[in-house]
């Protein structure tokens, strides 16, 4: 199997944060895509499918559509991207809440860029290892037909 | 509802007398109804009891004087059956029988005599010498010889001392013989004289024509007043008449009268009204001293209860304006708890893209080797974006400190439009993550408003933060608007939210009523705005439909030292 970069889509409403931490992100590997809004992040998964984003890192408190309802058309469009929640400190309830919804884990914001990577790469492991299971069950399936 | 800061005196003074008015006519009101009655009933009974002893009295001094007569005359009347007329002639016969006579009677009788059929007294028995005394002419024989029997009126008589005569006939040859006997003035006046009903009243006898028959206790005036008038009136037979009138010497006097001796006499009574109804007089003291000592203490009592309660009530007054100066606080303290959140994300932002930043020139120095130009103005940028959101930082603190700091009651001159940009600024980020649309309509040029800037301050906040809170998620607009209209200022906070239901409405300035979830809302937001507001002397109105949204409507009074056109318009209104 072809080990190719993780790739990321970061989505929260503050413009300069999202630049700075997609920069950030970049230098460590990853392939960043950025929204500035939960419709914006659910456009970019449907024009980009599946396959090409590994991990969205999605802000709870966000103007419009906030964190948690992005998080559910998320899951119900794309169940196999994995989604790490960052919240301030007001919103651990929401994270929770988030958590319940199928998220893979939450931050709090500012958050250590160590941490941060370290949970994208078990979330982008936990993804692959998934799909890894799907495609395998797959060739499985098609071998018991070819028997048949 | 006016919250008054200091209410005067003369409000408690008005208190006090109001209770102690009240207290007063209500408790003795019914008392001087109930003694008023009492009394009016007793008066009755008693004036009913008092005619009626004197009925009884009379009518049983009536029968008793006409018996005495009665038998008096039957005891002549059996000397003249007994005896013949020469018997009688016999002057020591009848002084045995006058002896027999004064034993039995306890010398009722005074004398006995016989008087021919021409007037002359032939034979007598008595203490004067009257043998042949002539009585020829005299009313009284007269009279005597008309009647069967014959009881005489009181008169003087040959003897010049008060006497009065009881005859009876004796016939001899078609000629007419009289016994007449003398009875003694003393002993009659006795039977009547020695009568006394109370410790004024007395009786005594009258003859038709109103000369006295007997001797009465005390001066009476026949010549005028009552009794000329009983005098005057038909008097019947075993009936008693009474009436009431001042006596000479202007005291209420009760006369009594009925008639006896086959009606020729008059048995009369006398007696002081004061006397008769001495117990009701005593009654009606008692009563009224009763009534003055009650009412006395019912007026002390009160006054000292009504005092003591007033000034609990002032008290407790008091108290309550040093509570709403503590709820003030209180609310105060709340709402800027029911912002934190929104703060706290608000600098949350600002710091992780500082920290954001300070990571990645972090990032970018780690690389080995020179940093190249790209990367210097990199770090460049970085640092300035650092420096911004320092700034914004340090904006956000400040609108916070402004509100955090304790609440100053001094009235000063106060800026509507400015106090309104300051609470948006501070709600701002609350209401962009809810989706609301903040838009203002300020009137330029108002005048200043005199108030205490943060209260002023904490009115608006709440008015602000309740319509953002009204909206749901999924947006609205909250628009404030200021304006002038003549010397009021308005200020209307309205929002497109879920407005409140009609049977809510008359609550929402109660303190402590909320329709927030628990945790959430102190209930006490709007009845602080009520009280700050009426305490600058200005309104707060609502107006709201459930499903479209509320509109808060606050009346404040400009600045009157700042505001020469209004206040002379004032001036024209008073005068």
């Amino acid at each position: 199997m072809v080990q190719i970069n993780p790739s990321i889509l970061l989505v929260d409403d503050e413009v300069p944060f999202v630049e700075t931490m997609a920069k950030r992100l970049a230098k460590r590997d990853l392939t960043v895509d950025t929204a500035f809004g939960g419709r914006e992040a659910l456009k970019k998964l449907d024009s980009g499918g599946p396959s090409t984003i590994d991990v969205v890192i999605l802000d709870v408190k966000m103007p419009g559509m906030d964190g948690l309802e992005t998080l559910a058309a998320i899951k119900s469009a794309h169940p196999n991207v994995e989604v790490i929640m960052l919240t301030g400190h007001a919103t651990v309830e929401s994270a929770i809440e988030g958590m319940k919804g199928g998220a893979y884990d939450y931050l709090m914001k500012p958050c250590e860029m160590d941490l941060l990577m370290s949970k994208v790469n078990e979330a982008v492991d936990k993804k692959r290892a998934h799909e890894a299971k799907i495609l395998d069950a797959r060739v499985r399936m098609h071998a018991l037909r070819r028997e048949s | 509802m006016r919250l008054n800061p200091s209410r005067p005196n003369r409000y408690y003074r008005a208190l006090t007398r109001n209770l102690v008015l009240f207290v007063v006519v209500v408790s003795l009101l019914p008392l001087l109804f109930t003694g008023a009655i009492l009394l009016y009933q007793f008066e009755q009974a008693y004036q009913s009891k008092v005619e009626e002893h004197l009925e009884v009295l009379l009518k049983k001094h009536r029968r008793t004087i006409d018996a005495f007569l009665h038998d008096r005359l039957a005891d002549i009347r059996v000397l003249t059956r007994s005896l013949t007329v020469a018997q009688m002639k016999d002057s020591s016969l009848l002084q045995t029988k006058l002896n027999l006579l004064r034993e039995e009677y306890n010398g009722v009788f005074v004398d006995l005599g016989l008087v021919d059929p021409k007037g002359l007294q032939v034979a007598y028995a008595g203490p004067f010498n009257l043998i042949g005394a002539n009585y020829a002419g005299a009313k009284w024989l007269e009279r005597a010889r008309a009647d069967e029997y014959f009881i005489s009126n009181v008169f003087a008589g040959f003897r010049g001392s008060p006497h009065f005569i009881v005859a009876a006939h004796k016939r001899l040859n078609g000629q007419d013989w009289l016994l007449k006997a003398t009875i003694d003035f003393e002993t009659f006046n006795a039977l009547v004289e020695n009568i006394r009903i109370g410790q004024t009243g007395f009786v005594f006898i009258l003859d038709r024509k109103g000369e006295l028959q007997t001797k009465p206790r005390q001066e009476v005036v026949l010549a005028s007043g009552a009794w000329r008038e009983i005098l005057a009136l038909p008097l019947k037979e075993g009936k008693v008449t009474i009436i009431e009138q001042a006596d000479s010497l202007d005291r209420e006097t009760i006369y009594a009268a009925a008639s006896l001796k086959n009606s020729s006499w008059i048995i009369c009574a006398q007696q002081e009204r004061s006397d008769a109804f001495m117990h009701l007089l005593r009654a009606q003291q008692a009563a009224l001293v009763i009534f003055v000592l009650g009412g006395v203490a019912i007026v002390l009592v009160s006054l000292l209860l009504a005092r003591r309660l007033v000034r609990r009530i002032a008290e407790a007054d008091s108290q309550k304006e040093a509570m709403n100066e503590k709820m003030i606080e209180a609310g105060r303290l709340a709402s800027i708890g029911e912002l934190a959140a929104g703060i706290a994300h608000e600098i949350n932002n600002p710091v992780a893209i500082m920290v954001e930043e300070a990571g990645w020139i972090e990032d970018l120095m780690s690389d080995d080797g020179p940093l190249s130009e790209e990367t210097l103005a990199e770090i460049q940028r970085a640092v300035q974006q650092i420096q911004e959101q320092g700034d914004r930082c340090k904006q956000i603190t400040y609108k916070l400190l402004s509100f955090a700091r304790k609440t100053d009651p001094t009235v000063k001159e106060v800026s509507i439009n400015r106090l309104v940009e300051e609470v948006i600024g501070l709600v701002s980020q609350k209401s962009r993550y809810g989706g609301v649309k903040i838009i203002t309509d300020l009137s330029a040029g108002l005048p200043p408003v005199a108030a205490s800037p943060s209260e002023l301050q904490q009115v608006l906040l709440n008015l602000v933060n309740n319509a953002v809170d009204a909206i749901e998620s999924d947006g609205g607009t909250v628009e404030v608007i200021t304006s002038q209209e003549q010397g009021d200022i308005h200020l209307t906070v309205t929002d497109t939210g879920i407005g409140i239901a009609e049977s809510n409405l008359a609550r929402i300035f109660d303190p402590f009523y909320t329709t927030k979830p628990v945790g959430q809302g102190t209930g006490l937001g709007l009845s602080i705005c009520y009280g700050i507001i009426n305490k600058l002397g200005g309104e707060i109105k609502v107006t709201s439909v459930k499903g479209k949204g509320s509109a808060f409507t606050v009346t404040l009074p400009a600045d009157q030292n700042n505001n020469p056109a209004s206040a002379s318009a004032e001036q024209a209104e008073q005068s």
